[in-house]
């Protein structure tokens, strides 16, 4: 049987964007459980501990103190048990580098940090149904690229 | 050395269903693609051993009427998409009515009750899937993926394309060829 909501994870060191972005969550349609970690070392502890349940999408900011969004999606990838989490990049940069950079190393989503809080909803709303359609009809992940 | 497969995705399921059918000696008639009719009856014991063998292969018995049904749009929609042989003349939403026999409004509003998305995009996020796949085994070019999805020209898909992934076809297959070098590196 499936999971009737989504969990969602978000690893951002700026306070206000981890508030807009759980408020956002509250406000969409699909069911979500969300929880927030202030830096990758908060984040990469949480994910390696046992019986947790994983994150259907995880966010990343690219910038964050002691370990960096890069270094997250570096483990990660690294790491069978965590093929199935779909990972946005959550970032205030928009390079075309950036961009391809880290959809190379594995990254499914590029998410440039919206600046008004209708548009965050708006993205946050598809980047979850994209992944919900992947998620119930058993769509080739690796497939799975996506910008806002 | 690389080798490409290309899949029927319908004869792989339907091969594997009956399989497993068979396996646990169950009698059975196939109904149609994803349905079947038992010819006795079976325990609950039998039913869950089925169930079992049959949720290696990410297959499901569905249980809900609602669930059914827009398990049979999504298949027909599939169908539609990915199979060559299944060409349709008429609009997505009359093959539908006319092939699942109910009103394209009822439908389309069940369908998002349950999917969270609207059985236009599901349809466009399968022909951009079904697009994404035959980029990637660059055996045809984008004006023959156009053509073979019902594109009326090669800037429709592009647009749609870059409309529902975010970005163009060519950067698509430049970072899955790059993605795979960069992992052979790293494995």
């Amino acid at each position: 049987m499936q999971e009737d909501y989504i969990n969602i994870i978000l690893a951002d060191d700026d306070e206000d964007d981890r508030l807009f972005f759980t408020d956002a969550f509250e406000e969409i349609k699909i069911t979500t459980r969300v929880k927030t970690f202030n830096d990758g070392v908060y984040l990469m502890d949480y994910l390696n501990t046992d019986g947790i349940q994983l994150p259907n999408v995880l966010f990343l900011d690219l910038n964050m103190p002691r370990k960096s969004g890069l270094e997250c999606l570096r483990e990660i990838k690294q790491n069978e048990k965590f093929n199935d989490i779909a990972i946005a990049i959550y970032s205030t940069s928009a390079s075309e580098e950036d961009i391809e950079k880290t959809f190379i190393k594995g990254a499914n989503i590029y998410i440039k940090k919206p600046s008004d809080f209708k548009t965050l909803k708006k993205v946050l709303s598809e980047v979850v149904t994209i992944n919900w359609q992947y998620h119930t009809n058993s769509m080739n992940k690796e497939n799975f690229l996506l910008r806002f | 050395m690389t080798l490409f497969f290309k899949f029927d995705f319908n004869a792989i399921c339907q091969i594997v269903l009956e399989q497993t059918l068979n396996d646990n000696d169950i009698k059975f008639k196939t109904v149609g693609f994803g349905e079947i009719e038992l010819l006795n009856k079976i325990s609950k014991d039998q039913q869950d051993k089925l169930e079992t063998a049959l949720s290696k292969y990410h297959i499901e018995v569905v249980e809900n009427q609602k669930s059914i049904l827009v398990q049979k749009i999504k298949d027909t929609i599939n169908d539609m998409v990915f199979n060559e042989d299944t060409t349709v003349n008429v609009k997505s939403s009359v093959y539908l009515s006319d092939t699942l026999g109910h009103s394209y409004g009822y439908l389309s509003n069940l369908f998002s009750e349950v999917t969270y998305t609207s059985i236009e995009n599901f349809i466009i996020l399968q022909k951009i899937e079904f697009a994404k796949q035959l980029i990637i085994k660059q055996d045809l070019s984008l004006t023959e993926i156009a053509f073979r999805l019902n594109y009326s020209s090669v800037a429709h898909l592009s647009t749609q394309f870059k409309n529902t992934t975010g970005i163009t076809p060519s950067a698509f297959q430049r970072i899955i060829s790059k993605r795979r070098a960069f992992n052979q590196e790293n494995n």
